[in-house]
C-alpha cells in the first residue's frame, strides 16, 4: 500500500484483515491507553491485522511477534496510519 | 545446631513462557498449592535442591501495573512481602520484546535477579537465535537457558541463582527523556516531597492519581503540563521508554527479527475460520461433554461401591446402636460420598481444559466466543469458568482468577452457579422418566435431557447483564493473546489435576460433612423413643388397601421423617409452595437438597417410596412418583408441576460448598446471599408461573 505525502489516518474500526499500520497515538478518550501501552502497542509500534472473529468481533492483529486480539469497542481510540 | 532458613527464589513471567513447566520441573511433586493470605490468589510452593532452595511460583504477568487480582499479589510478594533472596525472571525467547518489557518492571523494584531463557531451541529453529553473554551484558544480571522439559541448563541456573544480583547496581539504565530525569528531581529535591524512591516520584509524574491536593502533589500536576508542553505523552510514555529498551537488547543479543509463526498460522487459518473454527469448536465441546459422561461413569459407579461396601462394614460393627450407626452411615459416609462421586467427573473435565490449555486451544476459544459473551456483558475469558460449571460450579468460580475486570469476574461468579451442573442430571432423570418419557418417547426425553442444560444459559446471558450494569466499568481490554501451537507437557497436567482435586475435596469435602451432619440431624430428631410401639396403632387404623402397598418397617420409616423437625418445616412451608403445585413431600425434598442438591433423590425416595432401595432399583421410585396422589384422590404430579420441579432445581441454589466457595472469591458475605437469594427467587418464581400457566391451559 503506497501513500501519498499526507498520511491517511485511520481509526481501529476501520482496519482489514492483511492491512499493515503504525500506531500514531491514542485519543484523549481512550480509557485504556496505559494498559495498551504496556501489552506493546506504543505511538511509533507497527502491527498487521490477521483476522476477525466469527461475528466481527475481537480482532486478532499481530504486534512485536505476537499475536493479541483486541474488541473493538476498547481499541477505538486508537489512531493508526498504513505503511 | 543452627537451622539455616532456604534460599527463597521467586519465578516471574508472562503467561505462557514456560514458567510452570520450570516450577514443576525444579519442584516435582514436592509442592502445594494455598492461598494468599487474606487474597484469593493460588500460590505454589516447593522445594528444589535437596531442600536447600525455597521456590514460589507467582502467577503468569503482562505488566506489573497491578490490574487482576493475580498482578497484585505478584506486586505485593515483589515489594517484599514474602521475604524473597532472589527472583528469576523468565524470559521466552520467541517473545523477547514483551518478556524484557516485563524485566524491565521487575529490574527497577531493587531486587536481586537472574534471567532463565526458555524456548531457545525453537527461537533458534525460527530464524532468531538469542546470543547468551550479549543479553548478559544487556540486562546486567546472569542469564540461564533452560530447558526444563529436557532438564538441560538446571543444574547451572539451580547453582546460579545465588549469584543473583540487582541489575540496578551493575549499571541498569532504561533512558528516560531528560526531560522527564530533570522534573522527577526537581520533585524529589521539593521540600516537602514525600519520602518515595525516584521511580515512584517518576511514576507519579508519569501517571495521574485520583485525588490530587497537596502543595506536593500540584507541582506534580504542574510538571506534568510542562512535559505535555514539550510535546511528550505522559501516560504511553513509560511503555514507550520501556519498549524501546527492549528493542535496543533485542538488537544487541539477537538477530532483530522476531521469530515466525508458520505453523501456529497454518493451524489457526482453520482453527479460527468463521465457519470451520466454529464448527470445529462446537464438535471438540461436544466431544469434551460427552467423554465426561462415557469415562466418568465406570469410577463413578466404582466410588459408590466403595462407599456402600464401607457403609455396610461399619454398618455391621455398629450392631446394636441405631443411632450411631446412622448417624455414620447415612448421615457422615452417606452424605460425604455424595460429594466424592462427582469427583472424577471434575478431574476429567480438568484433564481436558489443561490439555486444551497446554496445547493454546483455549484462548482460540476464547476469541471464538467473546462477541456471543460480550452481548451479555461479559468476555472471552468468561469462557473456562462457564464452561467448567457444567461440571460442578466450585471449580469453575475458582477458575474465574484469570480474569483481570473486576466487574466481569464477579458477574461471571454469579451466573456460574447457574450453569447445569453435574449433580442436576439425577433429578432431571429422575423427573424425566417418570413424567415425560411416557408422553414424548425416547428421543424426546433425550432431547429433554438436553434442553434443560440451555435453561441456565439462557437465564444466565440476562442476569450476567444486569450484574454488569451501573458498575463502573474497569479500564481493563480484553488483551487475549494466543500463543503458539504446543505439545502439551503431561508433567504440567498431572500436577495440576493433582492440585485441582485436592482443592475440591478440601473445599467441598469440609463443607459436605458439616452439612450432612446438620442434615441427618433435622432427619431423625426428634423421634420417638420406640418408633415400633408408637406407630403401631395408627398402622392398624390404616385401610388394608394402603396396608397392601406398605409393610410396617417402612410405614415406620416415612411417619418418621413425617414427623422430624425436616419434615415438621416441609408441612409448615407446603402452603408457600402450593401456588406451584408441590405438597408437602416435594416441599421436604426440596429443603432437603438446600445444602447439596445431590440429595434430593434419595429424599424422595423415604418420603415416597419407604422400605426400597432406590439406588438399586430407580424405577420403583419413578412409579411411585407417578402414582403419588393429593389427600382428595387426584394425582399429585401432572406434566406442569413435574416440569416447575425440574425447573426449580435447575435454578436454585441448593448447594453450600457453592456459596461458601463465592463467598471465599468474593471475600464477602454478601455476594453468597445475593446469589442466594436471587436463584432461589428465580426458580420459585418460575415453577409457580410455568404451574399456573399449565393449569389455566389445561
Amino acid at each position: 500500500m503506497s501513500q501519498s505525502s499526507t498520511p491517511e489516518r485511520l481509526r481501529f474500526c476501520d482496519l482489514k484483515p492483511g492491512m499493515k499500520v503504525r500506531i500514531i497515538g491514542c485519543g484523549p478518550e481512550c480509557p485504556m491507553t496505559d494498559r495498551l501501552a504496556d501489552l506493546g502497542l506504543t505511538p511509533g509500534a507497527e502491527f498487521e491485522v490477521k483476522r476477525y472473529a466469527p461475528f466481527g468481533d475481537p480482532v486478532e492483529i499481530r504486534v512485536r511477534g505476537c499475536s493479541l486480539c483486541l474488541r473493538g469497542q476498547e481499541s477505538d481510540g486508537i489512531v493508526v496510519e498504513p505503511i | 545446631m543452627i537451622t539455616e532458613r532456604p534460599f527463597t527464589l521467586a519465578l516471574v513471567g508472562r503467561p505462557n513462557v514456560g514458567k510452570t513447566t520450570l516450577f514443576n520441573a525444579l519442584t516435582g511433586s514436592r509442592q502445594k498449592v494455598a492461598n494468599y493470605a487474606g487474597v484469593t490468589v493460588e500460590r505454589a510452593e516447593g522445594v528444589a535442591d535437596g531442600g536447600g532452595l525455597r521456590v514460589v511460583d507467582i502467577p503468569g504477568l503482562q505488566s506489573l501495573r497491578a490490574l487482576s487480582e493475580d498482578e497484585q499479589v505478584a506486586q505485593a510478594v515483589l515489594m517484599g512481602g514474602d521475604q524473597l533472596d532472589a527472583v528469576a525472571v523468565v524470559l521466552d525467547a520467541t517473545d523477547l520484546e514483551r518478556c524484557l518489557f516485563l524485566f524491565s518492571q521487575v529490574a527497577e523494584t531493587g531486587v536481586p535477579m537472574v534471567v532463565v531463557l526458555t524456548m531457545t531451541d525453537l527461537a533458534a529453529k525460527e530464524g532468531a537465535p538469542v546470543s547468551l553473554p550479549d543479553l548478559e551484558r544487556m540486562v546486567k544480571c546472569p542469564v540461564f537457558a533452560v530447558d526444563a522439559v529436557k532438564g538441560t541448563g538446571m543444574d547451572e541456573f539451580i547453582a546460579g541463582v545465588r549469584r543473583a544480583a540487582p541489575p540496578m547496581d551493575a549499571g541498569f539504565e532504561l533512558g528516560f527523556p531528560p526531560a522527564v530525569k530533570a522534573a522527577t528531581l526537581r520533585l524529589s529535591e521539593r521540600a516537602d516531597s514525600p519520602p518515595l524512591s525516584m521511580r515512584d516520584i517518576r511514576e507519579r509524574l508519569l501517571f495521574p492519581v485520583g485525588q490530587e491536593s497537596g502543595e506536593w502533589d500540584k507541582a506534580v500536576a504542574a510538571e506534568r503540563e510542562g512535559l505535555l508542553g514539550s510535546g511528550i505523552q505522559p501516560r504511553t510514555l513509560d511503555a514507550q521508554t520501556r519498549y524501546s529498551w527492549a528493542a535496543h537488547v533485542l538488537r544487541e543479543s539477537a538477530q532483530g527479527q522476531h521469530p515466525g509463526r508458520a505453523l501456529t498460522d497454518r493451524i489457526d487459518r482453520v482453527l479460527t475460520h468463521r465457519v470451520w473454527g466454529v464448527g470445529i469448536f462446537l464438535a471438540l465441546m461436544y466431544l469434551v461433554f460427552a467423554s465426561i459422561y462415557w469415562f466418568a461413569s465406570p469410577f463413578m459407579d466404582g466410588i459408590e461401591q466403595g462407599i456402600g461396601w464401607l457403609g455396610g462394614l461399619v454398618e455391621g460393627a455398629l450392631e446394636g446402636q441405631p443411632l450411631v450407626q446412622s448417624l455414620v452411615v447415612d448421615g457422615l459416609i452417606g452424605g460425604v460420598g455424595a460429594a466424592l462421586v462427582f469427583l472424577p467427573q471434575i478431574l476429567i473435565l480438568f484433564f481436558f481444559i489443561s490439555i486444551l490449555e497446554g496445547t493454546g486451544y483455549l484462548a482460540r476459544a476464547a476469541f471464538l466466543m467473546d462477541r456471543v459473551l460480550g452481548w451479555c456483558g461479559l468476555n472471552g475469558r468468561a469462557f473456562i469458568p462457564l464452561l467448567s460449571s457444567f461440571a460442578c460450579a466450585i471449580p469453575g468460580i475458582m477458575a474465574t482468577r484469570v480474569m483481570p475486570d473486576k466487574r466481569t469476574r464477579l458477574a461471571t461468579i454469579m451466573v456460574a452457579p447457574l450453569m447445569s451442573c453435574s449433580a442436576r442430571l439425577p433429578v432431571y432423570v429422575l423427573v424425566i422418566g417418570a413424567f415425560f418419557e411416557p408422553i414424548i418417547g425416547q428421543w424426546g426425553a433425550g432431547l429433554a435431557l438436553f434442553l434443560m442444560h440451555f435453561v441456565g444459559v439462557v437465564l444466565g446471558a440476562p442476569v450476567a447483564w444486569l450484574f454488569t450494569r451501573g458498575r463502573k466499568r474497569q479500564a481493563v481490554p480484553l488483551a487475549l493473546e494466543l500463543p503458539r501451537y504446543q505439545i502439551p507437557k503431561w508433567k504440567d497436567v498431572l500436577l495440576s489435576l493433582l492440585n485441582r482435586g485436592k482443592v475440591f475435596l478440601k473445599t467441598a469435602g469440609t463443607i459436605i460433612f458439616f452439612m450432612s451432619l446438620l442434615i441427618w440431624g433435622l432427619i431423625t430428631f426428634p423421634r420417638a423413643d420406640d418408633p415400633e410401639a408408637a406407630y403401631a396403632p395408627s398402622y392398624a387404623a390404616l385401610p388394608a388397601e394402603v396396608k397392601e402397598r406398605i409393610d410396617f418397617d417402612a410405614y415406620v420409616e416415612q411417619q418418621l421423617m413425617a414427623d422430624s423437625a425436616l419434615g415438621r418445616m416441609g408441612r409448615f412451608l407446603e402452603p408457600a409452595f402450593l401456588p406451584a403445585g408441590f405438597d408437602w413431600r416435594m416441599t421436604t425434598a426440596i429443603l432437603a437438597a438446600f445444602p447439596a442438591r445431590e440429595v434430593v433423590v434419595p429424599s424422595l425416595g423415604i418420603l415416597f417410596s419407604p422400605g426400597s432401595d432406590t439406588e438399586e432399583d430407580p424405577g420403583t421410585l419413578r412409579d411411585s412418583l407417578a402414582r403419588a396422589q393429593w389427600p382428595d384422590g387426584t394425582p399429585l404430579i401432572n406434566l406442569w408441576n413435574a416440569a416447575g420441579f425440574m425447573i426449580f432445581f435447575a435454578l436454585c441454589c441448593q448447594c453450600m460448598a457453592t456459596l461458601a466457595v463465592i463467598k471465599r472469591e468474593t471475600g464477602s458475605w454478601k455476594w453468597p446471599v445475593i446469589a442466594f437469594t436471587y436463584m432461589t427467587a428465580l426458580a420459585y418464581v418460575l415453577a409457580v408461573v410455568i404451574y399456573q400457566v399449565g393449569r389455566a391451559v389445561g
